[in-house]
């Protein structure tokens, strides 16, 4: 497993994704309220950038007219045939035992830390770390 | 371990794949009506156009009956980098499609031309200045594109006069009209049109939508927007019944008729069931001399956009092999966001030639390029 040194946290704040290239792996980088998951950057249906697509919350019902809303902002909606994925999982909505985006593990560490692994990082702060 | 430092990634990228296609269905939209389609429309409909604007043939008339997928029922990757819409810039769109997914001959289905319009020579202006403008903005800067003859086909007269100007121009490569016309699409009021594109040489396309007024099934408006999208396929068979069993295709033995994103798999029960009370009506309809599933052999070609995906592999491969592999086009739908992207439909197992004649090669067959 390589460690690839992606972005500074400050480009993915809470709520966003960013579509970075990890060792020429498209991954998109999502940030949830400080909590960074990665999934590769390519629908499992078709090959549509999941990061060119919303961020919804999930909708359930139990029955006709009932609805229940929760989770907002963990669902990403492909762009293109709008199939929904788990941001945390990779798991799709509509049959998850059968389709599911990979995921790719994703940190963040310190300037001063990668430094001193002899990584060449531009500022202070933190980095964003996909590991693949 | 090893370590790689920030990238800068390259705008999204299509999945690689070489493989020279076919795009039977792409969808051009002018960036601005004013400043690309009314120099060739009079002053006359520039002026109504301003006034009256665009109503269609329908109920909600503030928009379309349903919802779709995605906003302006495009892929979201599909707009232009300045922010125009989807579809609107050739420059993007050989960028972002045709230049990466190898395109060799893509075919251009204007959706919003005159069609649907209820004021007749308003409709027949519109198609008119809308296929100058295929030549103007797309044909004529990239020879890959072909154009297709938008028709006001609820007035016959009109449309055969817009078949006839356009007759022969290499610009264009078929006839056009949408699924859900006013009547049976076999019904003989339509028929001129038949005949004229059958004697042009231009295969008629009938591609999804449409405005006849009528709702959009048997049984009134249903709820959702899946709804709409599976609707088209049984407006298609009611369109390849009402054309098989009134006859047209014996009165235009040239005639080729594409159905244009409505699905295909419908087709093998479609025929079965007819061929089956055909032979128990002929009473009926004796100018149909053969059974129906022959004559759609025969005349009637598909695209296959938006991709039928069966858990199992093995009831395409009959599908296809039932409707002929010859007939099938292969089509994307860009920019829209029911989009199928070559290398990843669930194409059933064939050997190379068929499936680069699924590709490619029928189309250029079929329409002679």
């Amino acid at each position: 497993m390589a460690k690839h040194v992606v972005a500074p946290v400050a480009d993915v704040p809470p709520g966003a994704h960013l579509r970075v290239e990890a060792g020429g792996v498209p991954v998109a980088i999502f940030n949830l309220d400080g909590e960074f998951f990665g999934l590769l950057d390519r629908c499992p249906h078709m090959g549509g950038n999941l990061s060119e697509g919303i961020v919804i919350g999930l909708v359930e019902s139990q029955k006709p007219g009932c609805y229940a809303y929760s989770r907002a902002g963990e669902i990403v909606r492909c762009p293109w045939h709008g199939w929904e994925f788990d941001i945390r999982t990779g798991q799709s909505r509509f049959d998850p035992s059968r389709w599911k985006a990979r995921s790719i593990e994703v940190d963040v560490e310190d300037a001063q830390e990668l430094q001193a692994e002899t990584i060449d990082v531009a500022q202070e702060g933190d980095y964003i770390v996909v590991h693949l | 371990m090893t370590i790689e430092t920030i990238q800068k990634p390259e705008t999204a990228a299509p999945a690689k794949q070489a493989l020279a296609i076919a795009d039977c269905d792409i969808h051009p939209s002018p960036k601005s009506v004013e400043k690309e389609v009314f120099p060739f429309l009079s002053k006359h409909w520039q002026e109504y156009y301003n006034t009256y604007g665009t109503l269609l043939r329908q109920p909600y008339q503030n928009g379309p009956a349903y919802p779709k997928g995605q906003p302006d029922a495009a892929r979201r990757d599909a707009y232009v980098p300045d922010g125009g819409k989807p579809g609107t810039d050739l420059a993007f769109m050989q960028k972002q499609h045709l230049d990466p997914y190898n395109v060799q001959l893509g075919v251009l289905n204007p959706l919003k031309s005159g069609q649907g319009l209820q004021n007749p020579d308003f409709a027949g202006a519109l198609c008119s200045a809308v296929n100058d403008w295929q030549i103007a903005e797309w044909t004529s800067k990239d020879a890959r594109l072909k154009g297709s003859v938008c028709l006001p086909y609820e007035d016959a007269a009109l449309s055969v006069k817009e078949i006839e100007k356009r007759a022969g121009d290499p610009n264009f490569i078929q006839s056009f009209m949408l699924i859900r016309t006013a009547d049976p699409m076999g019904n003989r009021r339509y028929w001129p049109i038949y005949e004229a594109a059958a004697e042009a040489g231009l295969p008629l396309a009938v591609h999804a939508f449409g405005f006849g007024g009528a709702s959009i099934t048997g049984s009134g408006w249903p709820s959702y927007y899946i709804e709409d999208m599976v609707g088209h396929s049984q407006s298609a068979q009611n369109v390849v019944a009402s054309m098989v069993l009134e006859g047209v295709f014996e009165r235009s033995p040239k005639l080729k008729l594409v159905i244009v994103e409505a699905g295909f798999a419908w087709a093998p029960s479609l025929a079965w069931r007819l061929d089956r009370i055909w032979a128990q009506n002929r009473l009926e309809l004796p100018h149909v001399t053969r059974p129906p599933s022959e004559i759609m052999r025969e005349h009637v070609w598909y695209t296959t956009q938006p991709f039928e995906e069966p858990d199992r592999r093995g009831h395409l491969k009959d599908t296809f092999e039932w409707i002929g592999w010859d007939r099938l086009l292969f089509a994307t739908d860009y920019p829209h966001w029911d989009f199928d992207d070559p290398s990843r439909i669930p194409l059933p197992p064939a050997d190379e030639a068929t499936r680069n004649a699924f590709y490619l090669q029928n189309a250029r067959d079929l329409y002679g390029v």
